[in-house]
């Protein structure tokens, strides 16, 4: 049943990433003319006619794309034309500062979020609810860019506690560069979390309170009421049937993050993924926006993939379903 | 007021917003300079502090920035600007997903899979991200020299079409449920064509719906666009929108120019708050599970 859902899934993910993959092909085509590229201007043209035919471009055009398909399966995105170095070569060095970053970010959202959404769908009329819902409004209107902008107004500029760009120091780890084995690197996280947890954890508590007074509102939880369990029992109760929505609302928040990290990094010169992606739309660098054309769209199916896995596992109900996204589609379109 | 049960928080922010929209609707008439004009602008006058503190001008209420604009008229044609990218990519993302959703809703089986799983994959990528990838592909794909001619339509399509799956899916709703009416069933049977009775019968269904969905993408719409135009993908630094200026004002952040950053930061917080207020209540009255009481009785 379960691997029928993940054939399921990844069946219906080849056309996506194909259609993406010929979007991702389609726009190489406007990266200028890869001859001159190669050879400079004043080629002639029998070594022209030599280059095309060793680069294959004298192919027909399906031909081509099947050709580009394959080499980015095999992980070749090409050459940057800003940066002159591979594009996969590039994104990797850049990956650790962002999935640090989106990491740390991401835990202390589901922490804020999920804490504060299930206190305020259950304590309603508490003050603090009041509050929180107050704040959390904020945090949704605010434009992380903006949040960013005035933390770093506050204290960075003013206050002078913290600082407002890269990394910090930074270890290298076989390889791989972490912010997270030094003091420096971690006060370099501080406003760049915040700034992204803000926004995050704002969304993540105004879906898992949807998602909790649902389930707090339904006839189980009533009737577990009416037998006179505590206050307590029914809550917990009420928790674990909230869960699926809450996973739901994580998975779209994790996509979340990957989008504003990007918006992140600009602000607090963050040296990742997404600032390169900022830096080569702004230089129309083709191969590296088509790198990150895929490589979205791929995460984006395993996210989905493993939002589906996770919410089988939790609620068995979903697994008589055919297709397992009943309640994802629900809780999806609250967001 | 009181008789429609919205509170003053609501009115607030229904008022906020109307006076927003008025004020920069006809800022030509009353600020002080033209911003978009770069004649008229003195780099002698550059990063005044704003008149009411010290070392400031009478004759720049709030300033200037770094080119020696008055910082008021940057803000209200930057603003001018920001809503009407905005306004303008929530009519083509309407455009775009009222007839696919009618279509889809209308119509039903291979046609309505087929568009609602493409809303659907376009939907899990969140919309700042598709409108950067679009911006994205239109800059690799113009020349240079028309990129800063082309920067609001460029910036009004990748917008409106990373949203228009919103718009598909509501009407979608809406469709589906009228389509299977009887009234419709009668009309096509008195005769009228396919096309028609959806134009004329289905179609004004989704009016309202449509009007609430515009509500509420409006203040996104906003945001995309000045959290593009901060990426410096969006409008160039000649022609500013409140994006632009933020990200104009960052440079000056560590070196106490505060005003430069604060001023257009609240010019586009406080409306887009409004909105989002705005359409917060839209939303809990329209939704009736949002509300308290028939929460209790539980739902259908």
């Amino acid at each position: 049943m379960i691997l029928r859902l993940i054939l399921l899934r990844l069946a219906q993910a080849v056309p996506v990433l194909l259609v993406v993959a010929a979007l991702a092909f389609a726009l190489g085509k406007f990266a200028g003319d890869p001859l001159t590229a190669a050879l400079g201007p004043d080629a002639t043209a029998a070594q022209r006619q030599a280059a095309a035919a060793e680069l294959g471009l004298n192919a027909s055009l399906p031909e081509r794309y099947l050709r580009f398909v394959v080499r980015v399966a095999e992980g070749d995105f090409g050459f940057s034309t800003r940066l002159g170095a591979p594009v996969g070569q590039v994104i990797a060095e850049r990956l650790p500062a962002t999935l640090e970053l989106a990491g740390v970010a991401f835990l202390v959202s589901l922490v804020i979020g999920i804490g504060g959404g299930a206190y305020t769908a259950v304590r309603r009329r508490a003050r603090s609810t009041r509050l929180l819902m107050v704040g959390s409004l904020l945090g949704v209107s605010l434009p992380p860019f903006l949040t960013g902008t005035l933390l770093i107004l506050l204290f960075a500029a003013t206050l002078r506690l913290l600082p407002s760009f890269g990394r910090g120091e930074v270890v290298d780890v076989g390889g791989w560069t972490t912010g997270l084995l030094t003091a420096g690197g971690w006060r370099a996280l501080v406003l760049p979390v915040t700034t992204l947890a803000i926004f995050q954890s704002s969304l993540l508590l105004r879906l898992v309170r949807a998602g909790v007074i649902t389930a707090m509102a339904s006839e189980y939880v009533r009737f577990a009421r009416a037998r006179g369990l505590s206050h307590g029992v029914v809550v917990r109760h009420a928790l674990v049937n909230a869960l699926v929505p809450v996973v739901a609302a994580a998975s779209v928040q994790l996509g979340m993050l990957v989008a504003f990290s990007v918006v992140t990094e600009t602000v607090f010169q963050w040296p990742g993924v997404g600032q390169l992606l900022v830096q080569s739309v702004a230089a129309a660098d083709v191969p590296v926006i088509a790198a990150y054309l895929v490589l979205v769209a791929l995460l984006f199916v395993a996210i989905n993939l493993a939002a589906d896995l996770l919410c089988l596992a939790i609620d068995p109900r979903l697994r008589g379903v055919r297709r397992g996204t009943a309640g994802l589609d629900a809780a999806g379109a609250g967001a | 007021m009181r008789r429609w049960g919205l509170g003053w928080g609501t009115l607030i922010a229904a008022g906020m917003l109307a006076v927003a929209v008025l004020a920069v609707a006809t800022a030509p008439l009353y600020a002080p300079q033209d911003p978009f004009n770069l004649a008229s602008l003195r780099l002698l006058d550059s990063l005044d502090p704003p008149s009411f503190l010290h070392g400031g001008v009478k004759k720049f209420p709030l300033g200037t920035d770094a080119q020696g604009r008055d910082l008021l008229s940057a803000i209200l044609y930057g603003a001018r600007l920001s809503f009407m990218v905005g306004g303008l990519a929530v009519v083509l993302a309407a455009v775009v997903g009222v007839p696919i959703g009618l279509a889809a809703g209308y119509a039903g089986g291979a046609l309505d899979a087929v568009l609602m799983r493409l809303a659907d994959a376009q939907l899990a990528i969140p919309s700042m991200l598709v409108a950067l990838l679009a911006d994205g592909v239109a800059r690799s794909v113009l020349r240079r020299s028309l990129l800063e001619a082309a920067s609001v339509p460029i910036l009004v399509i990748a917008i409106g079409l990373a949203r228009w799956p919103h718009f598909a899916r509501v009407v979608r709703g809406v469709a589906q449920l009228e389509g299977g009416k009887d009234y419709i069933a009668a009309a096509r049977l008195a005769g009228i064509s396919w096309f028609d009775a959806a134009l004329d019968h289905v179609l004004p269904n989704v009016i309202g719906p449509v009007l609430v969905m515009f509500a509420l993408t409006l203040g996104f719409a906003v945001m995309d666009e000045a959290t593009l135009s901060f990426l410096g993908v969006g409008l160039p630094p000649t022609r500013p929108s409140l994006g632009t200026l933020i990200r104009l004002g960052n440079d000056y952040l560590l070196s106490g120019e505060w005003w430069v950053v604060v001023f257009p930061a609240l010019a586009l917080a406080i409306p887009v708050l409004a909105a989002n207020l705005l359409g917060d209540t839209i939303r809990d009255r329209l939704d009736p599970r949002g509300h308290g009481r028939q929460i209790a009785q539980g739902r259908a």
